[in-house]
C-alpha cells in the first residue's frame, strides 16, 4: 500500500500535464496525432495484460476496439449519452466479450486460442454490417456536443486519451505486481504446472481477458467522437490487430512499461511517417521493425537493456 | 487400522477405445511410503493424472481426508494437500529458482507473497540454495529434478507424488534424491513413488502396487513383490 499513493501522485501529474498540453496554443495536428498514439498506448497496455502477462496471444483486437466503438455509436445515436457514459459502456460491452474469449481458452490453447479470435473479428464486423441501426456497411456520421468543457473538441478529447492512459497503465502496473501478475506468468511459463501448483488458472485466465477486453473497448469508445465519421472497415481496421501485438512485443511484454514505450516509439514513427511519407507506410514500418525485434531481441526493448545491463 | 489419507476406488479412465485404467482401487495410508510400479504404457502417469486433476475421470471415485474430490479442480486439490511433481520437469521458466517456489507458496501454501524466508528455507534443505537467484534454463538435470521437489514441497503437501523423479539420473544422484524423498516422509509426509528404478522403489517403498495394462495386478511389501510370478510376467513375459 506504501506505493499506492506515489504511483498515484504521478498517474494524477501526467493528466495535470496533459491537461497543461491541452492549453498551449501549438499546431492542432499535434493533438490529433498525439490522441492516436495515446489511444496505442491504451491499446497495447490491455493487449498486454492477456497477452503478455497471461501468454495468451489475441488477434481479435479489432473486435473489442470496434465493438467499444459501436457501443458509442448506438448509445449516441439512441439517448446522446454523454461521453463518460459512452466510455463506461464500451468498456463494459468489450469485457463481456473478453469473459466470454475467456471460456474459449478451456479448450483452444496456443495458435488455436488466436486463430479463433482472428475469426471473432471477421465475424462481429460481418453483424455489424449489417445492423442499419449504427449505419451498416455505409458508416454512420456523429455530430460531435456542442462546447467542450475546454479548447476545441478535438483538444478536449486527446486530455480525456491521457487521462484513459494514465488508467490503464496504473491498472496493468497494480495487475502485474499482485498475485494475479505472478500466477499469469506461471501460466504464461507452464499452465498445467501452475494449475498443479495451486494457481486458479480458469479464474485467472477469466480474469485476464475481462480486463483487457474492458480496455481495449474503453479505448474505442471515445472513436466516434476523434473520427466523426465511423464506418466497419476503419473501425475493424487490421492496424489494431498488428499494433496491438508489435508494440507490447517491441517494448517488451513482461513488464507494465514495455507496451508504453512500444507504443509511444512505434505510434510517433507511424504519425511521422503518415505526414512526412504516406499513410500507406504505416504497416510497413511496423512489419520491418518487428521482424527485426522478433530476430534480434525477442525480450523487446526492456530486454536489451536488461541485457546490456548484464542481468 | 487408521482411516486411508487417499481411497482411490474402481477408478476408470478410457482414451477413445483405449481402456488406460480399468477399476483401478488403491487405498494409501497417513505417513506412508508406496511404492507404484508397472510396465511402460500400464497407466501409472495417467493413475497420477487423475488423482492430481490434471485429467478428468470416467467412473470410480477418489476421497482424500474423507472429502469425496473426484470433480474438484486440480488447484483445489493441491490446497487441500494432494501435490504431484512432473516427470519431466515443468519449471516457470521466466522465474528464478527462488520465484518458482514463490507461486505454489502463495497459492497453496499458505504465505505472503515477497516472503523469501520460506522458500529459501525449502531451497536449503534441498540443496538448492545455491541456485536461488538463477533462471531454471541454468540448472543441469538433477538440479532441475530437486526445483521440481522443492516447488512441489512450497505447497505444503500431506501427500506428495513423485512422477519418477530420478529417471535419468546418475546412481549417486539417485540416492541423493532418495535421501531427500526419505526427509521429507520424516516429517511427516505421505509419499507415492512412481519409478522405474526398482534399486529406488524397493528400498523406499513400505508397500507397492503394480499395475500392467491398466489393471492392478499385485500388492504386498518390496520382497513379497519381487516374488510374485505375476509381477515377473508382466515385466519379462513369459
Amino acid at each position: 500500500m506504501a506505493r499506492t499513493l506515489p504511483t498515484l501522485l504521478i498517474g494524477l501529474l501526467v493528466v495535470a500535464a496533459g491537461i497543461v498540453l491541452a492549453q498551449l496554443r501549438v499546431n492542432p495536428y499535434l493533438y490529433f496525432a498525439g490522441y492516436v498514439i495515446l489511444q496505442y498506448v491504451v491499446i497495447a497496455t490491455a493487449w498486454n495484460i492477456l497477452g503478455g502477462y497471461g501468454g495468451y496471444v489475441n488477434f481479435g483486437t479489432p473486435a473489442f476496439f470496434a465493438l467499444g466503438a459501436y457501443t458509442a455509436v448506438f448509445l449516441i445515436r439512441s439517448m446522446h449519452a454523454p461521453l463518460p457514459v459512452l466510455i463506461l459502456a464500451g468498456g463494459l460491452v468489450s469485457a463481456l466479450l473478453g469473459l466470454g474469449i475467456g471460456y474459449l481458452t478451456l479448450r483452444l490453447r496456443g495458435t488455436f486460442f488466436s486463430i479463433a479470435t482472428l475469426a471473432l473479428s471477421v465475424v462481429l464486423q460481418t453483424m455489424i454490417i449489417n445492423w442499419e441501426y449504427v449505419g451498416g456497411s455505409r458508416g454512420i456520421s456523429v455530430i460531435r456536443p456542442s462546447g467542450p468543457p475546454f479548447g476545441n473538441y478535438v483538444v478536449f478529447l486527446f486530455t480525456v486519451m491521457v487521462a484513459l492512459a494514465v488508467v490503464s497503465v496504473m491498472a496493468a502496473r497494480f495487475i502485474e505486481r499482485s498475485w494475479i501478475g505472478r500466477g499469469l506468468a506461471a501460466l504464461r511459463d507452464n499452465e498445467e504446472a501452475a494449475e498443479c501448483m495451486g494457481v486458479p488458472t480458469l479464474k485467472l485466465k477469466l480474469f485476464a481477458t475481462t480486463v483487457s477486453g474492458f480496455f481495449l473497448g474503453v479505448a474505442g469508445a471515445p472513436f466516434p467522437y476523434y473520427v466523426t465519421f465511423v464506418e466497419p472497415n476503419s473501425a475493424f481496421a487490421l492496424d489494431y490487430a498488428v499494433n496491438a501485438l508489435a508494440m507490447p512485443m517491441i517494448g517488451g511484454t513482461t513488464s507494465w512499461v514495455g507496451p508504453v514505450i512500444g507504443a509511444v516509439l512505434l505510434g510517433t514513427a507511424q504519425q511521422l511517417a503518415t505526414v512526412t511519407i504516406s499513410s500507406e507506410l504505416n504497416l510497413f514500418i511496423v512489419g520491418v521493425v518487428l521482424v527485426a525485434f522478433v530476430v534480434l531481441a525477442p525480450e523487446g526493448i526492456l530486454g536489451l537493456v536488461r541485457r546490456l545491463r548484464g542481468r | 487400522m487408521a482411516a486411508p489419507l487417499l481411497e482411490i476406488t474402481a477408478l476408470t479412465k478410457r482414451f477413445g477405445g483405449f481402456m488406460a485404467l480399468n477399476g483401478v482401487s488403491i487405498a494409501v495410508k497417513p505417513g506412508e511410503r508406496f511404492g507404484l510400479i508397472g510396465p511402460n504404457g500400464s497407466g501409472k502417469t495417467t493413475l497420477i493424472n487423475c488423482v492430481s486433476g490434471s485429467l478428468p475421470t470416467d467412473g470410480g471415485r477418489i476421497v482424500f481426508e474423507g472429502q469425496d474430490i473426484t470433480s474438484m479442480p486440480a488447484h483445489r486439490r493441491t490446497r487441500l494437500g494432494i501435490v504431484r511433481s512432473f516427470q519431466i520437469p515443468k519449471p516457470f521458466t521466466s522465474m528464478t529458482v527462488l520465484e518458482n517456489l514463490g507461486i505454489p507458496l502463495e497459492n497453496a501454501g499458505h504465505a505472503r507473497a515477497g516472503d523469501g524466508a520460506q522458500a529459501m528455507e525449502i531451497l536449503t534443505t534441498i540443496g538448492l540454495a545455491p541456485k536461488a537467484h538463477l533462471r531454471p534454463a541454468g540448472l543441469t538435470q538433477i538440479e532441475m529434478r530437486k526445483l521440481e521437489l522443492a516447488r512441489a514441497m512450497a505447497a505444503r503437501p500431506k501427500l506428495l507424488i513423485s512422477d519418477e523423479a530420478m529417471a535419468g539420473l546418475s546412481h549417486a544422484e539417485v540416492d541423493d534424491i532418495l535421501a531427500i524423498l526419505f526427509g521429507l516422509n520424516a516429517r511427516g509426509i505421505t509419499i507415492i513413488m512412481i519409478e522405474h528404478i526398482m534399486r529406488a522403489v524397493m528400498r523406499f517403498s513400505e508397500r507397492i502396487v503394480v499395475l500392467d495394462a491398466g489393471e492392478r495386478i499385485a500388492e504386498g511389501t518390496p520382497d513379497e513383490i519381487v516374488r510374485n510370478p505375476a509381477v515377473e510376467k508382466a515385466y519379462l513375459g513369459e
